[in-house]
């Protein structure tokens, strides 16, 4: 018996037999290829909760920065004849107890707040970086010494260094900024040791290794690119973060100090009057409030974004 | 098992010790003393003074004299608080901060994991929405507004509690509401999270296939697996939560330990921070070492090899 008879006597002809020609068409990429961080901002774009929060976090930046400029009165021109008046339509957010127009003080005080989330978030990373980096990649002793100084390191109560920081670096942002970065390395720096030694072995960083890739190219070019996704969402989980610790040590009267002001330092001011005026507390808490939350849900997102796969 | 508890008790000694010291000479390097800030003392009397508290002698000399009261447990008497002990200072503060503490402890710790399960049990319905809103919103308002807030609704405007200070059990219930509120909201998420991981393992899909009732596998499958991660951050929570909260301390004028952080370190009062250093630092290793057997008696994966 033939093939084409036992075929035959199934129904099927030789050319059933023969390659579709549509087959190709299916390996034909039809998009433009798009690199990571394209695609990044494409999730992040169709995300309704990203897109609303990065617009009331920009909205708030806007204000910082424009704001004062276009006031009438001076963030810090004192007008006894005004005092604690409550918010009306010469005084937006109303007078504080020496008659400074809190609508100013408000949107100056925004600027260092946010100057200091910014610069808070991002100090203790890249002392973490530098120190994890070094601390994973050698390993062996310089690894033994770090992770032992940083095992003491937390057992020092938070408010006792904070406190001995503020002593010796004074008032003001980049204090505070300092201060958070002296306090917070700690933790990046053990994050980011443990993902060093998760990658330094991988075979890309031992083949340029044997290339002869120095060990610091070694780590900026190959390792901390491969960290770096998770290192932006880190820093835009710890603006809120260091917005907190701006408020929190205003409030307990070691960061800004009037007349200079932010949103922790009018807290404080407020704070004390609020039963008589909740204006002053409620209006820097609120504003401190959406802040936080915005950057933490587009610190969500923005993970989200990232890696998809840990989509909660 | 016997070895390795030895051994760990040997570093907790040895970081206590390192502690001690490195916190001795970073003091001692401020600039200032403790006598300059309050009042303008005549430069004798400051004399006086710093000879009474032994601080004329050699940085070695106070050293090695710290470091044997410290051996006895003591920690000498305050700098700033005239013939109070350091001692005498942390029990009478530590047991209202601690007390305060536990209160919210106990009440964020069931309420949070419970809103984490049925959150995570009611994944995309309004309840979870409900429940991750709130604890959104629990951990972007700073304590110091929650505390304001709680403060002017229900003392101030309706007169349902005190305002202030520390007196009776109804003087402890905003404090420890304003406390707690932030932890709920925290562990809140931190449990949805939790349990939604495990809802995929393997160990799940076998108790719902073998029949079981999904009551009966939400509490011994997921709960026990999913509160295991929880673990290691505990030691440092409990430090945290029995040392108190400044912030919420002070706003509730409530004499515990939390002001003396910082009170001592601005007014150069060697003995109390070093004191306070050393005492939190003990709690902190204590607690460290405590909750590292713990978890491995909890969870055999990660129990340590002899």
């Amino acid at each position: 018996m033939t093939e084409t008879t036992k075929g035959a006597a199934a129904g099927l002809t030789n050319e059933d037999f023969q390659p579709v020609l549509s087959e190709k068409s299916a390996d034909v990429i039809v998009r433009p290829s798009v690199s990571y961080w394209a695609d990044v901002l494409r999730r992040l774009k169709s995300d309704k909760v990203a897109m609303i929060s990065f617009g009331v976090i920009f909205v708030i930046a806007l204000f910082a920065i424009f704001a004062p400029m276009f006031s009438p009165y001076d963030y810090e021109t004192t007008n006894l004849k005004a005092t604690n008046l409550a918010p009306c339509a010469e005084h937006w957010f109303g007078t504080d107890q020496l008659g400074r127009d809190l609508w100013a003080r408000v949107w100056v005080g925004a600027r260092v707040s946010l100057f200091i989330g910014l610069g808070g978030a991002i100090a203790p990373q890249l002392a973490g970086i530098l120190i994890g980096g070094v601390s994973g990649y050698f390993g062996g002793w310089v690894d033994m010494v770090i992770m032992r100084i940083i095992d003491i390191g937390v057992c020092i109560p938070e408010l006792v260094y904070i406190t001995l920081m503020m002593l010796f670096m004074g008032s003001g942002p980049m204090a505070i900024i300092l201060t958070i970065g002296m306090v917070g390395w700690m933790g990046s720096a053990r994050f980011i040791r443990g993902r060093v030694m998760q990658f330094k072995n991988r075979e890309f960083v031992l083949a340029a290794k044997t290339q002869g890739a120095s060990p610091l190219r070694q780590i900026f070019r190959y390792i901390l690119p491969n960290i770096l996704g998770q290192q932006v969402v880190s820093i835009t989980a710890a603006i809120p973060g260091a917005i907190f610790m701006e408020a929190y040590l205003s409030f307990i009267g070691l960061g800004i100090k009037s007349p200079m002001t932010s949103w922790g330092q009018l807290s404080q001011v407020g704070a004390s009057f609020y039963r008589v005026h909740p204006y002053q507390l409620f209006i820097p808490g609120a504003l401190i409030s959406v802040t936080i939350l915005a950057f933490y849900l587009f610190g969500n997102c923005l993970r989200d974004a990232l890696d998809p796969h840990l989509r909660d | 098992m016997g070895r390795y508890i030895l051994k760990r008790l040997a570093i907790s000694v040895v970081t206590v010790w390192l502690i001690a010291t490195c916190s001795f000479f970073l003091l001692h390097a401020l600039p200032g003393n403790p006598f300059a800030s309050t009042q303008v003392l005549p430069a004798d009397v400051i004399e006086q003074l710093m000879k009474y508290y032994g601080l004329d002698q050699p940085l070695w000399d106070q050293y090695l004299k710290f470091m044997e009261n410290l051996l006895h447990g003591d920690f000498g008497y305050s700098l700033k608080y005239a013939g109070q002990s350091v001692n005498g200072i942390i029990m009478s503060t530590f047991p209202v901060s601690a007390q305060l503490g536990l209160q919210a402890y106990f009440l964020s710790l069931p309420l949070g994991v419970l809103f984490g399960i049925i959150a995570a049990r009611r994944r995309g319905k309004a309840v979870d929405y409900a429940l991750v809103g709130f604890s959104v919103l629990g951990v972007s308002v700073p304590v110091f507004i929650v505390a304001s807030l709680f403060q002017y609704v229900f003392a101030v405007k309706l007169g349902w509690l005190p305002v202030a200070q520390w007196k009776s059990f109804s003087h402890t219930v905003l404090p420890t509401l304003t406390l707690a509120l932030g932890s709920i909201a925290g562990r809140t998420r931190t449990m949805r999270t939790l349990m939604l991981e495990v809802t995929a393992e393997d160990y799940v899909k076998t108790a719902k296939a073998k029949g079981l009732s999904s009551a009966k596998i939400v509490w011994s499958h997921q709960i026990r697996n999913a509160i295991i991660p929880m673990i290691p951050n505990l030691g440092m929570e409990i430090v945290g939560i029995l040392m108190g909260s400044f912030v919420v301390e002070q706003i509730f004028a409530i004499p515990g330990i939390g002001a003396h952080f910082v009170k001592s370190v601005t007014s150069l009062d060697y003995t109390m921070t070093l004191g306070l250093t050393v005492f939190f630092g003990i709690f902190v290793v204590g607690a460290n070492f405590i909750f590292d057997l713990v978890y491995g008696l909890v969870d055999p994966r990660i129990r340590v090899v002899k």
